[in-house]
Parts: C-alpha cells; sequence; structure tokens
C-alpha cells in the first residue's frame, strides 16, 4: 500500500469555525473538521481521490480522516487538518517548556485506509477517552 | 421587527462591533455585517443546548437541581489537592475575575486558552517587548500589511476588511476594487481548466507553480499585502504578494530578513526555500514604506521555535523602527483571550498559567501551565468554562483531564460536557447575557444582552459566584 512521509499543520477554516457554531454533535462539524487536506500531486503519489479515508500516522497516535483535494496548493508533502478532535489524536503534547504543545509541523505519514470509517465524536470518545 | 445595531460580535479576536442583529418574540430572525462564522453563531446559538444541570450517577449524566450540581462542584474543588481551572477566553471579564478568586480559595491552577494559542508570544513579549497599537492606527496608516504565520481570511474573516487592507481609511484607500478584479481573472483561468478537464475526462493541468517575482503592485505607493504561510490560504489569494516558506523554516527567514535590513551580505542561496534575491527586494519594500505591521498568528507560536520566532519578528520590527516605522500584533483567537490574559494580569501579575498551590501566585509556563500539568498527571481535579479542551487538546493531556472528576460550564453539548462529573449550562455571553470584552488590540468593548436566556440557563458569573459561596460555606463547616 503506497505510504506517504508528511509534515502535518493544524488549524482553522471558515467550515470548521461555522459547523462549530452549529454544534459540536452536528453533522456539519465532523463533515467540516474530520477531514484532511492534501496537495494534488501527494493524491497521486497515494493512489487515492477526493472523499477516500486516510490515515494519519504519527508518534503521538493514528486518526483515519476524509481527503480533501487542498484548496491551497500548491504545498507537496504538507498536509493539513482542522482544529477538532480528529486532529487531537496524533498532535505532540511536547511543549519545551513554554507550554505551548507542538501542533503545526509534525512529522507523520499518511496512507490509504478505504476500509476503515471515520470515527463520530460519541465512537471517538467512547474508544480514546474511557473514564475510569 | 426590531433591529438592535452597534452588537459585538462575540466569536473571534476581532471582536466586530457593527453588527445588527434583528429580534421578534425573543428568537434571532436576521443578523446583518457579520462574517460566515458570526452569523452561524448568532442564529444556530440554540442548537444542542443543554437544558438544566447535569450530574454523573452511577457513570451516567443524569438531570440535577441547581443545588445539587453546585454542593457537587464544591465537594470535587475542596476534595482536590491541585484542581485545574482552565478556559475563560469564551466569557466575559467579569466572570474571569471571579474564577480568579475561585482558584484562590481551592488553591488550584488557574490558565486560559492562550496557553494553547499565543502563550509564546507572551513570553516573547515578556523578554522583548514590543512595538504596538490599536488597529484605528492601522486602518487609518498602514500602507504594507505583513499576515505571517495566519489565515485572516479562515479564523479572523472581517478582519482585512475592517482593519487592514480592504479597510478605507483616513490616509490610506482601501484596494478592494483592485482585488476583485484580480480575483476575476483568478477565477476565469480555474473555470476554464474545469470545463476542459471535464471535456477530456481526466486532469490535465498539473498544479501551478508559485511565482517568487514580484508583482509590479508591489512597487506602487499604495497599500499592499503580504501573506507569508507553508500553504497558499485564502488570505494568500488576496494578498498583493505570496511569500511561501518552508514548513519550521519561519526562524531563519525572519533572521534572514533581520540581516538585510542591517544591509548585511547572506552567503545562502536560499533561506527557508525562498531565493535571496527576492527576500531582498521584499527587504526595501519594508523600508520603503510609510508604516508597515505585522500581523501574527500561530504558524509562528506553534511551530518548531515557538517563542523564539516571535523574538526573531519583534526584533525585526524594532530594526525596521531604524529605518521606518514599524508595529507588530499577534491574531488573538477567541473575541475574550486578550480580556482573559488583561484580567488575570491585574488580579495577580500574570498573564496566564498561574498556580495558587502555596497561597500566592505563581508563574512558571512549563511548569503551571495546563497541557504540562496534564501530561504529568498532576492534576487530580478539573474546572472548564466556555472551552472545549477534549477537542482541542493534544490526545494525552485530554485522556488525563478526563480520568479525574471533571467540572463543565459551557452553554452548549461539546466533547468535554460528554465527559464531565457535573455539567452547568450557562448562558451564552454577547447573546444572552452582558459583559465586557478585550480586542485583540486591548481595546475593552462592551457585550450586549439581545435576547432572554432559557428559564434554568445562568450566567457564567452566577455559576461561578455560587460555587465560590458554596467551596466557603462547606470549608468553614469542615473546620
Amino acid at each position: 500500500m503506497p505510504k506517504l512521509e508528511v509534515s502535518l499543520l493544524t488549524g482553522r477554516t471558515v467550515d470548521q469555525g461555522v459547523g462549530k457554531e452549529h454544534g459540536k454533535l452536528s453533522e456539519e462539524y465532523q463533515e467540516s473538521v474530520a477531514i484532511c487536506h492534501v496537495d494534488p500531486q501527494d493524491m497521486k503519489l497515494l493512489e487515492i481521490r477526493e472523499n477516500d479515508n486516510v490515515k494519519i500516522i504519527t508518534n503521538f497516535g493514528s486518526v483515519v480522516v476524509r481527503l480533501v483535494k487542498s484548496p491551497a496548493a500548491p504545498h507537496p508533502k504538507v498536509i493539513f487538518i482542522p482544529y477538532g478532535p480528529w486532529a487531537s489524536l496524533v498532535m505532540n503534547p511536547e511543549t519545551h517548556g513554554t507550554g505551548m504543545p507542538s501542533l503545526k509541523g509534525i512529522p507523520a505519514e499518511i496512507e490509504p485506509a478505504l476500509e476503515e470509517r471515520v470515527l463520530s465524536i460519541p465512537d471517538l470518545l467512547r474508544e480514546h477517552y474511557k473514564r475510569k | 421587527m426590531p433591529v438592535i445595531s452597534h452588537v459585538t460580535c462575540p466569536v473571534c479576536g476581532s471582536f466586530c462591533d457593527d453588527i445588527e442583529v434583528t429580534v421578534q418574540d425573543n428568537v434571532i430572525m436576521g443578523v446583518r455585517n457579520a462574517c460566515a462564522v458570526g452569523a452561524a453563531k448568532f442564529l444556530d446559538y440554540a442548537n444542542h443546548r443543554i437544558a438544566n444541570p447535569l450530574v454523573r450517577k452511577n457513570g451516567e449524566l443524569a438531570e440535577a437541581s441547581l443545588g445539587e450540581a453546585i454542593k457537587k462542584s464544591a465537594e470535587i474543588l475542596i476534595d482536590a489537592n491541585y484542581p485545574i481551572l482552565y478556559g475563560w477566553s469564551s466569557t466575559s471579564c467579569e466572570a474571569i475575575r471571579i474564577g480568579l478568586e475561585l482558584a484562590e480559595e481551592v488553591g488550584g491552577v488557574i490558565d486560559n486558552t492562550s496557553t494553547i494559542c499565543h502563550g509564546p508570544s507572551i513570553l516573547s513579549i515578556q523578554d522583548v517587548g514590543i512595538a504596538s497599537c490599536t488597529l484605528g492606527q492601522l486602518r487609518h496608516r498602514a500602507d504594507l500589511i505583513f499576515y505571517w504565520g495566519c489565515d485572516p481570511w479562515s479564523a479572523h474573516p472581517r478582519h482585512v476588511e475592517r482593519y487592514t487592507t480592504f479597510s478605507n481609511g483616513r490616509f490610506q484607500r482601501s484596494t478592494w476594487r483592485a482585488h476583485v478584479s484580480r480575483l476575476g481573472g483568478i477565477l476565469s483561468k480555474k473555470r476554464l481548466r474545469r470545463a476542459i478537464n471535464l471535456v477530456l475526462g481526466r486532469d490535465i493541468f498539473a498544479t501551478p507553480e508559485i511565482s517568487r517575482e514580484l508583482p509590479y503592485t508591489m512597487f506602487q505607493k499604495k497599500r499592499k499585502m503580504i501573506v507569508v504561510d507553508v500553504r497558499k490560504t485564502h488570505s494568500a489569494e488576496a494578498a498583493d504578494y505570496f511569500l511561501q516558506v518552508e514548513p519550521n523554516k519561519d526562524y531563519e527567514l525572519l533572521q534572514a530578513f533581520r540581516m538585510l535590513i542591517a544591509n548585511e551580505e547572506l552567503d545562502v542561496d536560499h533561506v527557508a526555500g525562498v531565493p535571496v534575491e527576492t527576500l531582498d527586494e521584499i527587504a526595501d519594500v519594508m523600508i520603503g514604506c510609510k508604516l508597515g505591521v505585522i500581523f501574527f498568528g500561530l504558524g509562528l507560536t506553534m511551530t518548531e521555535g515557538k517563542l523564539r520566532n516571535i523574538d526573531a519578528a519583534i526584533s525585526l520590527v524594532r530594526d525596521l523602527n531604524q529605518r521606518t516605522k514599524f508595529l507588530i500584533m499577534p491574531m488573538r483567537g477567541h473575541f475574550n483571550v486578550a480580556g482573559a490574559n488583561v484580567v488575570f494580569t491585574w488580579q495577580t501579575g500574570f498573564p496566564f498559567a498561574i498556580d495558587f498551590s502555596q497561597g500566592y501566585p505563581q508563574y512558571n509556563p512549563g511548569e503551571t501551565s495546563v497541557i504540562d500539568i496534564l501530561c504529568r498527571e498532576e492534576a487530580d481535579a478539573g474546572l472548564v468554562i466556555a472551552s472545549d479542551p477534549v477537542a482541542h487538546f493534544p490526545k494525552e493531556a485530554a485522556q488525563n483531564l478526563v480520568k479525574n472528576p471533571l467540572i463543565v460550564i459551557d452553554p452548549q453539548t461539546t466533547p468535554t460536557s460528554l465527559m464531565a462529573d457535573v455539567v452547568f449550562p450557562s448562558t451564552f455571553v454577547g447573546i444572552e447575557t452582558e459583559g465586557t470584552a478585550y480586542r485583540m488590540d486591548h481595546v475593552p468593548l462592551p457585550l450586549k444582552k439581545i435576547v432572554e436566556p432559557p428559564t434554568n440557563c445562568l450566567s457564567d458569573v452566577e455559576i461561578l459566584q455560587r460555587i465560590l459561596h458554596e467551596v466557603r460555606r462547606l470549608r468553614s463547616k469542615r473546620k
């Protein structure tokens, strides 16, 4: 299966902002946040099309999200996930003594995950944040 | 229908104060002047609302009386040795003031969301100072505007229109018309490509390379906008020039500009992926402006170097002030994150990450900041207000937050409220409750009450006051 080493960025988008105002449990929020913007050239290397699911893997975890062709291309080997519960699963908590975790420029791998599904927020909480 | 004017928008740090809201029978029917995010906030705020206080019983959140929820919260905070009180950036300064009193009373750590946005900027400003101003000055006078590591089009959608390039100032005119004609050309090209691809059934065009050459508009005597980012964002498309930098290389780029401003030679061909000749031309544009400004975002604070990136940016501005006038300002995210820093500072002397466990305020980001405390598994309870750390903290920190007793004060259901032990439904400040908040340039503005809140929802101020009162009552009873 093709796999690509990339630099992972997170950030805000207008759709993420609007989605969170609709409600964090709304479909609009998941549609606008559980996504990953990928450069069209990288999509060719991964042999994958828009709206297919991809898995992002970092040293801190992995997450399955929906692929979106990047509107901000060209940025080869750089992928972008909007802030939200999905991006948080692969973030680097190291603050280097500043209090600020590293939420941009994280080394990551991206691979097609056509058989896997994107978790909804209740499923994601159940799977990753179990209470005692 | 009655229209309420001059409403402040409780969404982002731009804190627009020209919103017009139409209200009929206590329902918001329409919004004017707001961006897409602001309009969604005013029109959809009632979605996913929590109706009554909730308390976790037998592993499930169940409706409870307000008194029961207040008592349970006070017990959680009193029984904890090292509770965390986190959030504060999307509530009023009045609520923040009571939050600080509560943190001191329970000997906890109080931190606001700047710890995961512009915390490094604050550390840097404490180290090297800052040359800044109000947004009004920039609207009227700035002729060179940098957006560095930020995308105002997405995160502060009306910032460019209200305060910089597309605003009509007293001494600087808007460049909106030029942008519209340029955008027309870009859209026509995109449509043509799409049509050709559709006819042929495949994408025959490679993604166009980003030009390094400075356009002629950069040398004209009019307002100019430069975006520095790793991706060509919507803001970059609206800019006169887009400077694409390699990820995690902003520090090198800023220091290269400092050398060029100081007339020193760079003995490399490229810095951060940008040819030195291009940097030289941009440095000339910087020196040639009348009043320049750098707005910077999390592209500087969150990437490699963190506060040292901001040191370099502020130092660049200091160097530029030897040659012309230049200012710098962080693009603050939430509508009252600047207010949280201000109130924290006038109450304790420190802007965020304050530890009251010794009975007096201690400040040492990296040690007393919430992410570090959670990752070291030191906290044993949490109170979260007007924030959603389970959605936005790195997984390890969020896991350690929710494994302890957790109190959440929020108007809506969020991933954090779903994991809480006690949930208080609060009113929306700026819609159902009035208050005060600080814009990103530290100008305080009033938040208006435009509709009545639901019966069982109290304001953040009232909920915090009741918890504080109950903590004091239980403490005196236990002594």
